[in-house]
């Protein structure tokens, strides 16, 4: 038997399901274990203590007891609430978006502190920061370097020349951009990649914190094509779509 | 179910399958209950599968507020006694049962039938937000109240419907956030604490 039935960690509430009567299932993203799954029971009832600890996107320090089948918290308290994310229609569905991809791109019992960050960050961002779009793009980015799967930019995919400055187009299969010399030996998925949008990518590869991007302009058609590549991109990574981009283009107007 | 041994008999596990199909009831309270049904006396046991049956043969939703109703249009919808020119939107019809017990409440309704969740792939469409738009345009109505769930989902759902009807020009209002009755302020999270504060009345 285990000596240690409770264990504590932290961490930001990134998926809940409803459970039973009045309880639900957490799923939280900690520093040190990865994705947390755990029952907090009674969390729907309007009396609960944990209920508003717990909410979604809530970043919450919590004890949890080891259970049989699935663990179940057992004390809470919200460390931030992001405040800011939830009043704005626009910031809470990227809120939603940050959440499910992290959840797509995190596992259980492998602490990503990287990742962990980054999403603290990312949502510290959009409870008061400026240029949503980019900020989403800039998110992705460093989501896919922190996960091993950070687009190759510079060298062509196939050929591994050197990338004249010029059109180019995105393989998703390769992960990284391809010259029109390898187009015929391609297979997979082919995106455009017209230059002004590969230097664009390239900027946000390069800007390890956000300050400068915040403040970059890039014109709306740019802005549509990165959006459009990231998505697929991601697609093509985790094998389905992820839905609350949907939400996202909805409450964009 | 049963994998090795006597197998139970098959209406038996055919039951119990069923049962297990409803929500929060996993295969051991499907065995419960099945056992049970077994021994309770044949009229009891033919007045439930008549009240399933009933369920969905006799229920419809409401053409005008969609709630879950024998007749259509709803009691509360066809009661002239109602305050036609309020609408409070709640996203299940359970809501509705939860404002009626109040006694507090004297307008219409509108049942949403869910909650925007974009991570479980249910957005604006899939919810009656269109039949509320058309029916802020073909009525007289004074007052909507956004009455979704406190939470993340709810308050979004709420927020892309305001959007919405902002520029009709009605009213739009929502219940007050505060402490529960009966509650420790020790144990609130700052958010409902904040807002308790924030929407403090005369005493």
């Amino acid at each position: 038997m285990n000596r240690y039935r409770t264990y504590r960690t932290e961490g930001v509430v990134i998926r809940q399901m409803p459970l039973g009567e009045a309880d639900r299932v957490l799923t939280l993203c900690s520093p040190d274990m990865g994705k947390v799954r755990a029952v907090a029971k009674g969390v729907r009832r309007t009396k609960s203590r944990l209920g508003g600890h717990l909410e979604l996107l809530n970043r919450a320090s919590v004890s949890v007891a080891i259970g049989r089948n699935l663990d179940t918290i057992s004390e809470a308290y919200a460390i931030s609430t992001f405040g800011g994310i939830r009043d704005d229609l626009q910031r809470v569905s990227r809120g939603l978006y940050v959440a499910e991809l992290v959840d797509c791109f995190s596992f259980e019992g492998n602490g990503n502190q990287a990742m962990y960050s980054l999403l603290l960050g990312t949502l510290h961002r959009l409870e008061n920061g400026n240029n949503l779009a980019m900020l989403m793009r800039w998110f992705e980015m460093r989501l896919l370097e922190c996960s091993g799967y950070m687009p190759e930019l510079v060298h062509c995919v196939e050929c591994r020349d050197w990338l004249e400055p010029a059109d180019h187009l995105f393989a998703c299969d390769g992960g990284g951009a391809l010259c029109p010399n390898c187009r015929a030996a391609s297979t997979g998925a082919l995106l455009p990649l017209p230059l002004n949008t590969m230097k664009t990518l390239r900027f946000i590869q390069r800007e390890a914190s956000f300050d400068k991007l915040e403040a970059l302009s890039v014109p709306s058609q740019i802005l549509n094509d990165l959006e459009r590549l990231m998505r697929t991109y991601i697609r093509h990574i985790v094998e389905r779509e992820v839905r609350s981009a949907e939400f996202v283009s909805r409450t964009n107007n | 179910m049963v994998t090795d041994g006597a197998p139970a008999a098959v209406p038996v596990a055919r039951l119990a399958d069923e049962f297990s199909k409803l929500p929060g009831i996993g295969p051991k309270t499907a065995q419960r209950l099945t056992y049970y049904l077994v021994r309770m006396p044949e009229e009891e046991a033919r007045a439930l599968a008549e009240a399933i049956v009933a369920v969905k043969e006799r229920i419809v939703l409401c053409g005008v507020c969609y709630n879950i109703t024998e007749t259509d249009p709803c009691a509360v919808c066809a009661n002239p006694r109602r305050d036609r020119t309020r609408i409070c939107v709640v996203e299940e019809a359970l809501d509705v049962l939860a404002l009626e017990r109040t006694n507090t409440y004297r307008g219409t309704y509108h049942v949403l039938h869910g909650v925007i969740s974009p991570m479980n792939g249910i957005g604006p469409d899939d919810l009656r937000i269109r039949p509320l738009l058309d029916r802020l345009a073909g009525e007289d109505i004074e007052e909507v109240i956004l009455a979704t769930n406190p939470n993340l989902e709810g308050e979004a759902t709420s927020m892309y419907i305001q959007q919405l009807i902002a520029p009709l020009g009605i009213r739009i209002t929502r219940p007050a956030r505060g402490l529960p009755v009966g509650g420790d302020l020790e144990y609130a999270d700052e958010v409902t604490l904040g807002r308790a504060i924030e929407g403090r009345q005369e005493f």
